[in-house]
């Protein structure tokens, strides 16, 4: 269990933190998941990876713990979660810091898109493993993907940063 | 392939193209994809977004940090609670029973406790024996299943005081390796008795004898082994 911890505490958290924004909360909740896996250990049939396994439960209990918290406190949280020091996507363009400014518009995707963003880049999460977390069609993931990178190219634009794509 | 179809299935492309940079898609599409990149240059271009896109996200995820020593201690002490609480295996199968009770303390506390039966058994074997003697007999009885025969005075034996740190488990281990089993003990003879043990069912020469002695001597389970009638 202290081998699975070590190994995958740091992303379910991250992966949880960019869901709640909120970094006790967070925290609690990856106790939860591990507590979880611990108890259901004899239920994991090894047809998906461990992580794929620890993140479809890690986001259940982040939108279950979501939909008890008041919305208008989640935002206020969700806006102060992410440490970011580089300026407004105006600012960024102006200094001609494009990564500062692609790094602000990931955090202004809505939670669905920025889910599947986190999970293709940095969960390295192919397709049926999204669909397998997410709990949607791999076609829907595809197509949301799509969307989450057409919103990021939006907002890039209306921050002065025209992609030419799409 | 019309025009139609040839969109399609660059759009197919394109929307494949991050998993194809964070290396996640199977052999079959990610040829698919290398064989459209070196054909299409706008493609390419496409990657290169794809690929900015992915390093600001890892960039981005990667700055959250990690989560305080106080999830851990919160989990295992979460745990421990649960481990206490008395499961069987009705409650939570089999698998579940055996996750909980193959824990270090348990183990610790089963492994004593099997010491204790063992030792009961024995006590009750060197009892019998004894008995027996006084009644004018000379053979060993087992404690479950008494006879007259005299199977266990038959073989080869060594007498055998095992480490303090030994586990049952590891005894048992060590034992069944060499088909050897205990017959008798505790006897006198320092810290945990002396165990008199029959590591063969057939008389065995001296030279064989002790090359077992000197084998049971060798590990760090046993403390002293000496050859036995």
């Amino acid at each position: 269990m202290q081998v699975l911890f070590a190994r995958h505490q740091a992303r379910v958290y991250r992966f949880v933190l960019r869901l709640v924004g909120n970094q006790a909360m967070a925290e609690d909740l990856i106790s939860e998941v591990f507590l979880d896996v611990w108890r259901q250990a004899d239920r994991f049939e090894g047809r998906s990876a461990v992580s794929t396994w620890l993140l479809a439960i890690a986001r259940f209990k982040a939108l279950s713990s979501m939909r008890r918290k008041p919305e208008e406190e989640l935002d206020e949280e969700m806006a102060g979660a992410i440490e970011d020091n580089s300026d407004d996507p105006e600012v960024s363009v102006q200094k001609k810091d494009k990564s500062a400014a692609l790094r602000r518009c990931l955090q202004l995707l809505s939670p669905e898109h920025r889910e599947v963003i986190d999970l293709v880049y940095y969960h390295e999460k192919s397709v049926e493993e999204v669909a397998q977390i997410v709990g949607i069609p791999e076609a829907t993931v595809k197509t949301r993907m799509f969307y989450a990178r057409k919103k990021l190219s939006e907002l890039l634009k209306a921050a002065g940063i025209d992609r030419g794509w799409p | 392939m019309n025009e139609t179809n040839q969109k399609m299935s660059a759009d197919d492309l394109e929307a494949l193209l991050p998993w194809y940079a964070a290396g996640t898609l199977d052999r079959t599409e990610a040829d698919q994809v290398e064989a459209a990149l070196a054909a299409d240059a706008e493609l390419e271009r496409h990657l290169e977004l794809v690929r900015e896109e992915m390093n600001e996200a890892i960039l981005l995820n990667e700055a959250l940090g990690v989560p305080s020593a106080r999830v851990m201690e919160n989990l295992f002490k979460a745990i421990d609670k649960e481990r206490k609480t008395a499961r069987t295996p009705a409650q939570g199968g089999l698998g579940a029973w055996l996750r909980d009770w193959l824990t270090p303390r348990t183990f610790a506390f089963a492994a004593g406790a099997a010491v204790v039966v063992i030792l009961l058994q024995a006590g009750i074997i060197a009892k019998l024996s004894l008995g027996d003697r006084s009644e004018g007999g000379s053979s060993f009885e087992t404690a479950s299943a008494p006879s007259p025969t005299r199977g266990f005075e038959i073989g080869a034996f060594i007498l055998v005081r095992f480490s303090p740190q030994a586990s049952m488990a590891d005894v048992t281990r060590f034992l069944d390796s060499r088909d050897a089993v205990i017959v008798d003990g505790p006897r006198p003879g320092g810290p945990g008795g002396m165990y008199r043990v029959r590591v063969s069912r057939t008389y065995l020469g001296k030279d064989e004898l002790d090359r077992l002695v000197r084998e049971f001597q060798s590990s760090n389970l046993i403390s002293m082994a000496v050859p036995t009638e």
